[in-house]
């Protein structure tokens, strides 16, 4: 009970309450004291800002930024979240909160004094601590440069627009974005070196060559040369960088007929699909973190008397209906809510830590009573994403409590129950939900793996398909006719089954006006 | 950390967006539109949720299809299956079952939301004119242009003409005989070089007598004075604004139905709406007839009931005068549209034909006329009036006739007597 915890009554939260910046400033204050003081959480300096409904409509829209180019797109789906809040389809959330430095958290007018310190806890510290230090996001993303460089994008577009027209550029947004998730680099590139470098290593390689020249070579017979322009396979794909999987950076730098501001579009698109990719990647353990540390700070707040009983009761409530996960028989069931997993298994992992029972000593020797939760925890928010966290850290006891099962399906006959909460089940569920969380198996695996350099130009492109799941063809004829159109040639799309090496489906498009 | 108040910054974050939204489903946000107006009046129309097909709106992606391979679903909330258990294919293939939901482009089904007032009526109105608006003389002026006029002595910092400023500078300079920066080095060189003990001993005193002359007078001459600063000079011109006067004539007499009055009242309001909307300096004169006529305010026209005999002349008697009274022709176009059943006491039909000829029409861009028909469409032929003014319009007279008998061709009706696209007008003149 440390002495800075101990509340005047007349800065206490109470249930219902309305808010003004003191009482924001002074929980803001309290509830940092538990995150860095107790729960030694290590965040980006933050910054809170409140904003009316309206305002949260246009977050939405602009997939959470601050500052978005514009494309009709982010105007529909205004439309859409508008029309649904207005007739209370749908309630907006709390709070939006963006992986820069500092940290900026929306939160909403309209919340009472104790929904905006759960939110301050939720965002300001949960996801902020996790931003700060999950490795995808350091790896995969520059938090002090995102605004600045979305001030960029915005400009930069905006410019396009006025000299080449709206309708140029939102044709290349348009096929961009339908090219988004393809716009994704999974691995580290290689570093191109720069022109010294490149300059030095030349030069190394031709006094190696002088110190070791030996006119005898000269007499050898060389390779034939002929065969006119053909040139060989592999030669081809070191020129193209091939094969490549992420598509917008391949037209970038390789497409023959786009010009320098389109390439400036496909290269903006793609560095926000990379900035988000991180969190498509982690969003049950993101969630699930930020959902953990509210709670704990919450639950510290009241026992310390800052929230009153009625303000605890009014957390708890949005608390649970946050972590509520419907029964797959509910009509309110939409699949997994990761909220609930993230949350559960988080709490889960803190349980094992501490009060660990013989299964849990079997299945978690490594960290099974070491006493130190949220060590624990920090460790995993700070190396995994969802799919490896699953498949390290889902364990039986919550597969029994949440009586997960395995439901395979194979598109025709009825519904095969294959798993069930069981000694033998444990493994295939704890894989196949890790599966399901994994990005990279649940979008399609695509590759640019050819171009005929020699005859026309044509782009070729292979879909992996595993377990026979194919692409929805009404939207990849969509996809790939707008993949043509940047390309400027004709473009072909051959569909191979993984196991059997079989080709499934081939598109053929060309482009919209002939090239 | 920092707390940052956004709710007071500006509104409309994303109406570019929305704008760009509105564009690209255009057409069929407009078959919408007007289906929404037939359905129930304009004044009321807006913020009616709006609902077109999604396919305009697809933005598609590569995804796995959902009818297609073999998958596994992990599903919480077992109470009784054990393992090997068949469960019936739920029908609609799955129906959300499993992880991934309906991506954005796979569902075709209708897309939503909300027009507010300004954008419905834009997208109502949209395409609509009053023919042939002449710009008359200056009346109104729609503001004003700053157009570069020469230049002035004094100014804002950011209107400074820096040509022209050093131009004078240098002119000035030159008059004066001050002495450039090059000659000054150069003295001094020549200074330098010479040995001040030596036989040069006089030629040195006398440069740097002379030097010092000059360090004096570029010291006194300034680089840049006062009086070579010029600044960019601006005029307003006024931009022209073109001005019309509309003359609104309804027959309110005895022979029209409850009916057609409020075919006639639907006819103006949609007028009204649109001159106010769309111009900003279109007088409207209100006119109603029975056996009289009279200028009546908009209140009036629209509310009040009254009734008698008809006689169309005084209605174009009234106009005349109103006319000449307030309109000059110098300054406006004139516009009239009459709404009437085409009924008229058969002894006035020659005088008011006759007027409507020789004194209304050289003086009008655009006559429109309503011809409002009870419910059922049931009438003997063209009336007095239709046949006098089809003949007027084929005389090539700038007349359009059209005929009403319900609600719902109000709107069509209307887009065609002041559609911009002149061949579209020209068949409702026929």
């Amino acid at each position: 009970m440390s002495d800075d915890l101990v509340i005047d009554s007349a800065e206490r939260v109470k249930s219902g309450a309305d808010w003004d910046f003191d009482q924001l400033r002074a929980a803001y204050e309290k509830v940092e004291s538990v995150a860095i003081g107790e729960l030694g959480l290590e965040v980006y300096p933050n910054q809170v800002e409140v904003i009316t409904s309206e305002q949260m409509l246009d977050a939405y829209s602009s997939i959470g930024m601050p500052l978005m180019y514009r494309h009709w797109s982010f105007g529909k789906r205004f439309a859409r979240d508008e029309a649904l809040y207005r007739h209370g389809l749908r309630s907006l959330a709390y709070e939006i909160v963006i992986n820069s430095n500092p940290c900026i958290s929306y939160i909403m007018e309209e919340n009472s004094m104790a929904m905006q310190t759960l939110v301050m806890a939720h965002a300001a510290f949960g996801h902020n601590h996790f931003f700060k230090n999950n490795h995808l996001f350091l790896q995969w993303t520059d938090a002090g440069g995102i605004l600045d460089y979305m001030e960029f994008a915005k400009s930069y577009i905006a410019r396009c627009e006025d000299m080449y027209g709206e309708a140029a550029v939102e044709r290349v947004l348009d096929a961009a974005h339908a090219l988004m998730n393809q716009g994704v680099s999974r691995y580290p590139r290689k570093k191109t070196l720069s022109l010294q470098d490149e300059e030095k290593r030349a030069a190394e390689r031709r006094e190696e060559e002088q110190r070791t020249y030996n006119d005898l070579w000269r007499t050898l017979p060389g390779k034939p040369s002929g065969g006119g322009r053909l040139t060989s396979v592999a030669e081809r794909h070191r020129l193209l960088g091939l094969p490549e999987e992420n598509i917008l950076y391949f037209l970038e730098k390789k497409a023959p007929l786009l010009k320098p501001w389109q390439r400036e579009i496909l290269r903006i698109v793609r560095h926000v699909a990379q900035y988000f990719y991180p969190q498509k990647q982690t969003r049950m353990m993101n969630e699930g973190c930020a959902t953990f540390v509210h709670y704990r700070i919450i639950n510290r707040l009241h026992d310390t008397g800052f929230l009153d009983d009625g303000a605890m009761l009014e957390f708890l409530h949005s608390h649970t209906s946050v972590v509520f996960q419907p029964d797959f028989d509910d009509r309110r069931y939409d699949g997994m809510n990761p909220y609930a997993l993230g949350f559960a298994m988080m709490q889960d992992i803190a349980r094992i830590c501490t009060e660990p029972t013989d299964e849990d000593r079997e299945w978690f020797p490594a960290i099974a009573g070491n006493q130190d939760p949220l060590g624990t925890l920090k460790e995993a928010w700070a190396n995994y994403r969802d799919e490896s966290f699953i498949r390290q850290f889902l364990s039986p006891a919550l597969i029994r409590r949440m009586r997960l099962f395995n439901v395979f399906d194979d598109g025709e006959s009825d519904l095969l129950v294959s798993r069930i909460h069981n000694e033998r089940g444990y493994r295939e569920i704890r894989s196949a939900l890790a599966d399901s969380f994994d990005v990279v198996k649940q979008e399609p695996e695509i590759e640019i793996v050819d171009v005929d350099l020699d005859r026309d130009r044509r782009l070729i492109l292979h879909h992996r398909a595993h377990n026979g799941i194919q692409l929805d063809k009404s939207d990849a004829d969509l996809v790939l006719r707008r993949l043509a159109d940047l390309w400027g040639y004709e473009v072909r799309l051959i569909e191979i089954d993984a196991a059997s090496e079989r080709e499934l489906r081939k598109y053929d498009v060309a482009p919209p006006n002939g090239g | 950390m920092n707390i940052v108040d956004r709710r007071l910054n500006p509104r409309g974050k994303s109406l570019a967006n929305r704008q760009r939204f509105i564009r690209r489903a255009r057409k069929q946000i407009l078959e919408a539109v007007r289906e929404a107006s037939a359905r129930h009046g304009i004044a009321d129309a807006g913020g009616d949720r709006i609902k077109i097909s999604a396919d305009t709106l697809r933005e598609p992606v590569l995804h796995h299809s959902h009818r297609s391979g073999e998958r596994v679903h992990v599903v919480p909330g077992n109470k009784e299956y054990l393992e090997g258990d068949r469960i019936p294919r739920p029908p609609s293939g799955g129906g959300g079952r499993g992880s991934e939901g309906a991506p954005d482009g796979d569902s075709h089904d209708a897309f939503q939301f909300v027009l507010n007032q300004d954008e419905f009526l834009d997208l109502f109105l949209e395409d609509l004119e009053l023919p042939d608006m002449l710009r008359k003389q200056l009346r109104h002026a729609d503001g004003f242009t700053p157009q570069r006029a020469g230049f002035r002595t004094t100014g804002s910092a950011a209107n400074l003409n820096l040509l022209r400023t050093m131009r004078n500078s240098l002119s000035r300079r030159i008059a004066l005989k001050r002495p450039r920066a090059s000659e000054l080095i150069a003295r001094e060189e020549e200074i330098a070089g010479l040995d001040p003990e030596g036989e040069d001993g006089d030629r040195r005193r006398l440069l740097e007598h002379e030097l010092e002359h000059q360090r004096h007078r570029s010291r006194r001459i300034p680089f840049i004075d006062p009086v070579d600063v010029r600044y960019n000079r601006f005029e307003n011109v006024p931009r022209p604004a073109a001005s019309a006067v509309m003359f609104c004539l309804m027959d309110v007499s005895g022979s029209m139905t409850a009916h057609m009055k409020d075919l006639a009242k639907r006819f103006y309001k949609l007028l009204y709406l649109f001159l106010s909307r769309r111009y900003r300096h279109v007088d409207i004169v209100f006119i109603r007839h029975t056996h009289l006529a009279r200028e009546v305010d908009e209140e009036t026209f629209f509310t009040s009931t009254e009734s008698g005999g008809t006689i169309v002349s005084t209605a174009f008697e009234e106009m005349l005068r109103v006319l000449n009274n307030r309109y000059s022709r110098d300054y406006w176009n004139v516009y009239a549209a009459q709404a009437s059943d085409g009924d008229n006491m058969p002894a006035d039909n020659p005088h008011a034909v006759s007027l409507l000829q020789t004194l209304i029409l050289p003086a009008c861009q655009y006559f429109a006329y309503l011809e409002v028909g009870s419910e059922d469409g049931r009438h003997g032929g063209p009336t007095e009036l239709w046949r006098a003014y089809q003949r007027m319009a084929q005389a090539g007279q700038p007349i359009a006739m059209r005929k009403v008998n319900h609600r719902s061709q109000i709107y069509p009706v209307f887009r065609q007597l002041f559609a911009r696209d002149r061949a579209t007008r020209q068949e409702a003149g026929a």
